[in-house]
C-alpha cells in the first residue's frame, strides 16, 4: 500500500493514468447526503468502479458558486447535522479501507471559523489529500496555501472562461495538484450541452502549467465525459451523480447501486 | 485609521473579495471603471445633475422640534433621506452604480433587494436609462414589502422571488450572485448596500458619502457647530456608513449604529451582527457574522426587511474595533414604538429600518438637554410599511 499523501499523492494518481493514457474520472458528492455513513459506503464505491479521486463536498449555508441539485444536497446534510468536524473525523475512519485521494470542496468560512492552522492539521490527521475553496481566489489564498503546504495538502485552485491569461499565470504558479478548470459561466448544475469553446479555456490553460487540468461545472452524461476526455487530465462529475443519490435517497442501496452503474459508464466512456 | 481600502479591499482585516474566480475579473472591470468614473469630470457632472434635478438633493436637515419637546432633551435632526426621489437613500448610490453600468456598455442590470428600497430605486434608474432590470426579493420580504413589488413591476423591472435558504436579503444576494456568475459578461450587477466584496463597500460608500457631507454642512450652517452624536440604522450599513463618512475626522461626534434587535440581542431573534456576530465571510467579504459554532450562517430575525441581514459592511467592523463607531440595537417593539412617536409628533412615517435609529436617538436624548445636538437618518419613508404595520393602528 502507498504511503503517499496529500499533494504526492494526487499528483501520483495523475502520474499512474498518464503512465497508462487514461482520463482520471473525478466524481463529486456532498458529504452528509443523505447520512455520513452512506457517503463512506458511497466513496468506497465509486473507488471500486473506477474513480480516481473524490471530491467530497462539505455542506455551507450559503453556497454561491452552486445550483439548485447541489444546493438542496447541501441543505438535507446540513439539516442531519453535518460538519466539517464530521466530515474530517468520517474521512479519518475511511482511510482504514481506503487510499483513494479525497478532495474536500468547500465555502472559505468553514475553515476560517475553524482556524486555518487547525483546519490544515485536522485534513493531515484525517488522510485529507487537497482542498478546493469555490470563493477563494488566488489574492486571498496565501495565508491558507502556507499552511496547507506545511502538511502537504494541496489547495487546488479555480480557472474560468473568464479569466485572462496573466491570471491563469499568476494562478497556476501557486496552484497544487491539479488546476479545476470551470467549463462555463454558471453554478453547477447538469447541463444538455457542454459549451463548444471548452477546448479553449484547456489550452490557455495548458500554455502556463504542466499540472494536470481537471474539467467540471455542466459534465452530466458519459457522451459529455467522452467528449472532453482527450484534452483534460481529469473529468469532474458532481450534480449528475447528487441528482441520483437524490433520487434514492430513501433507499439507499439503490443510490449507491445507481451510482455504481453510473460511475461504470463514465469511466467506459473515458477509457 | 484606515477611511479607506487598501488595494486588496481591506480595512484592516476586513473586507476583501472571496468570490468564485468567474467573478473575480469583472470585480476588477469593475474596480478599474470606479476609479476612472471617480475622476471623470464629464461623468461627475452628469451624476450630480442627476442628484439634484431626478433625485432632489441637497436632501433636508430638517429640525425635529415637536419631537423634541416631547423628549425635552437633546436637540434632534433629522437628515431627511426619506424625501428623496424614490424615497430613500437608495437612489444615491444606484444613480451613480447605473450611470456607471451605461457608461460601461453593459446590457443589463440586476439587483437584490431586502424591504424594497434598493429595488425600486434601481428599478427606477433601469427606467430612467432604458436598461433591462431584475430584482432578486427573498420570498418572505416580497410578501411583506409587497408595495415596492409592485411599484418595481410598475417601473418595468423583473421580480424574481428567491424561495431557497431563509428566503430573505441574505438568499436574494445569494441568487444575484449566481445570475451574475452566468451572465458576467454583459450583466452589471448593481449592489445594495456597502458590504459583498471589494469594490462595492467602497463604491457604495463613495455614492453615499453625500449624506455625510450635507449633513455636515447643513448642522454647520443651522447650529454653527458639529453634533454630539450622529445615528444611523444598520443592515448591511450604506446609509451609516454614508451619514458616518462625513464626520470620521471629527472625533468630539460620536457616531451610533443602530442594529435590528428583533426580540431582544439575548433572545438569538435579531440581525445585530455587530453586537453579536464573530468575524466570517459572508457575500465575500471578512465582517461580522451571525453564525454557529461550525461556520453556518444563522437565520436572523428583523420587523423590518432591510435590515434582516446576517452580515455587515466591512467598514463598519473596522470602525467597530478602531472604537471610531458604536453599535448598539433596538428591538422590534422599541422600534415601533419610535416610529408611532415620529409619526404622531413629527407627521413623519419613517421606514422600519430608519425608525430603529430613531428608537436610539429617543432614549439618548432623554438623558441630554437642549445643549446637546443629534443627528438622525432617516433614511427612508415608511409608506412601504403601511401594510405590516396595519395591526398596529388604534
Amino acid at each position: 500500500m502507498s504511503t503517499r499523501h496529500g499533494t504526492e499523492r494526487i499528483e501520483h494518481t495523475f502520474q499512474q493514468l498518464k503512465a497508462e493514457g487514461r482520463t482520471a474520472f473525478i466524481p463529486y458528492i456532498t458529504a452528509g447526503d443523505p447520512d455520513l455513513n452512506t457517503t463512506a459506503e458511497l466513496v468506497l464505491a465509486l473507488e471500486a468502479s473506477g474513480a480516481s479521486i473524490i471530491e467530497l463536498g462539505v455542506p455551507f449555508s450559503d453556497p454561491v458558486a452552486d445550483g439548485p441539485v447541489i444546493q438542496e444536497a447541501a441543505c438535507r446534510a446540513l439539516a442531519g447535522g453535518v460538519t466539517l468536524m464530521k466530515v474530517l473525523k468520517m474521512v479519518e475512519e475511511l482511510r482504514n479501507r481506503s487510499q483513494v485521494p479525497i478532495v474536500l470542496m468547500t465555502y472559505y468560512n468553514l475553515l476560517m471559523r475553524m482556524g486555518l492552522k487547525r483546519f490544515a492539521q485536522e485534513a493531515l490527521v484525517a488522510g485529507v489529500d487537497g482542498v478546493i475553496i469555490a470563493d477563494l481566489p488566488v489574492e486571498e489564498g496565501d495565508e491558507l496555501r502556507s499552511y496547507l503546504d506545511e502538511v502537504g495538502i494541496a489547495l487546488i485552485p479555480l480557472v474560468a472562461p473568464t479569466t485572462p491569461p496573466e491570471r491563469i499565470q499568476l494562478i497556476a504558479e501557486k496552484a497544487r495538484g491539479f488546476i479545476y478548470c470551470v467549463s462555463l459561466l454558471g453554478v453547477t448544475g447538469d447541463r444538455t450541452e457542454l459549451p463548444p469553446d471548452v477546448d479553449l479555456l484547456l489550452n490557455r490553460v495548458r500554455k502556463q502549467t504542466d499540472l494536470p487540468l481537471g474539467l467540471g461545472f455542466g459534465i452530466s452524461t458519459p457522451a459529455h465525459a467522452a467528449s472532453v476526455a482527450p484534452k483534460a487530465d481529469g473529468v469532474i462529475v458532481g450534480s449528475a451523480i447528487v441528482k441520483r443519490i437524490a433520487q434514492h435517497h430513501d433507499n439507499k442501496d439503490q443510490a449507491i447501486a445507481e451510482v455504481r452503474q453510473f460511475t461504470k459508464e463514465i469511466t467506459a466512456a473515458l477509457a | 485609521m484606515m477611511e479607506q481600502a487598501d488595494k486588496f479591499g481591506r480595512f484592516g482585516v476586513y473586507g476583501g473579495a472571496f468570490v468564485p474566480e468567474t467573478l473575480k475579473p469583472a470585480l476588477e472591470e469593475l474596480d478599474s471603471a470606479f476609479r476612472r468614473f471617480i475622476d471623470d469630470e464629464d461623468f461627475q457632472r452628469e451624476y450630480e445633475d442627476l442628484l439634484r434635478d431626478y433625485a432632489g438633493r441637497p436632501s433636508r436637515l430638517y429640525y425635529a422640534q415637536r419631537l423634541t419637546e416631547y423628549l425635552g432633551g437633546a436637540r434632534i435632526y433629522l437628515k431627511r433621506e426619506d424625501l428623496n426621489h424614490t424615497g430613500s437613500h437608495k437612489i444615491n448610490n444606484v444613480l451613480g452604480q447605473v450611470l456607471m453600468a451605461k457608461r460601461m456598455g453593459k446590457k443589463r442590470v440586476i439587483a437584490e433587494t431586502g424591504a424594497g428600497q434598493h429595488g425600486v430605486a434601481t428599478a427606477t434608474a433601469c427606467a430612467f436609462f432604458d436598461i433591462p432590470c431584475e430584482v432578486y426579493m427573498g420570498a418572505e420580504d416580497v410578501e411583506r414589502q409587497y408595495l415596492n413589488v409592485l411599484r418595481m413591476q410598475l417601473l418595468g423591472a423583473k421580480v424574481i422571488a428567491v424561495s431557497s435558504g431563509t428566503q430573505t436579503l441574505k438568499d436574494a444576494i445569494n441568487e444575484a450572485m449566481r445570475d451574475w456568475v452566468a451572465n458576467v459578461q454583459e450583466t452589471f450587477y448593481c449592489f445594495g448596500t456597502a458590504a459583498g466584496p471589494h469594490p462595492y463597500p467602497s463604491i457604495v460608500r463613495h455614492f453615499q458619502s453625500i449624506v455625510g457631507r450635507e449633513a455636515r454642512e447643513q448642522i454647520l450652517e443651522i447650529e454653527g457647530r458639529l453634533p454630539d452624536a450622529v445615528l444611523a440604522c444598520v443592515g448591511g450599513g450604506s446609509n451609516a456608513i454614508g451619514i458616518f463618512s462625513g464626520f470620521l475626522k471629527d472625533t468630539s461626534v460620536r457616531l451610533i449604529g443602530v442594529e435590528a434587535g428583533g426580540d431582544g440581542v439575548e433572545t438569538g431573534r435579531h440581525a445585530a451582527s455587530l453586537n453579536a456576530g464573530t468575524v466570517g465571510v459572508l457575500h465575500g467579504a471578512v465582517s461580522y457574522l451571525l453564525q454557529d459554532e461550525n461556520g453556518q450562517v444563522l437565520g436572523t430575525h428583523s420587523i423590518s426587511a432591510g435590515l434582516d441581514y446576517p452580515s455587515v459592511g466591512p467598514q463598519l467592523s473596522y470602525l467597530k474595533d478602531m472604537g471610531r463607531a458604536e453599535f448598539v440595537a433596538a428591538t422590534d417593539k422599541e422600534t415601533l414604538e419610535a416610529f408611532r412617536m415620529l409619526a404622531r409628533t413629527e407627521g413623519i412615517l419613517p421606514a422600519l429600518e430608519s425608525a430603529h435609529a430613531v428608537a436610539h436617538a429617543v432614549k439618548m436624548a432623554k438623558r441630554m438637554t437642549k445643549d446637546n445636538l443629534l443627528i438622525v437618518n432617516l433614511s427612508g419613508r415608511g409608506d412601504k410599511d403601511v401594510h405590516t404595520l396595519a395591526g398596529e393602528v388604534g
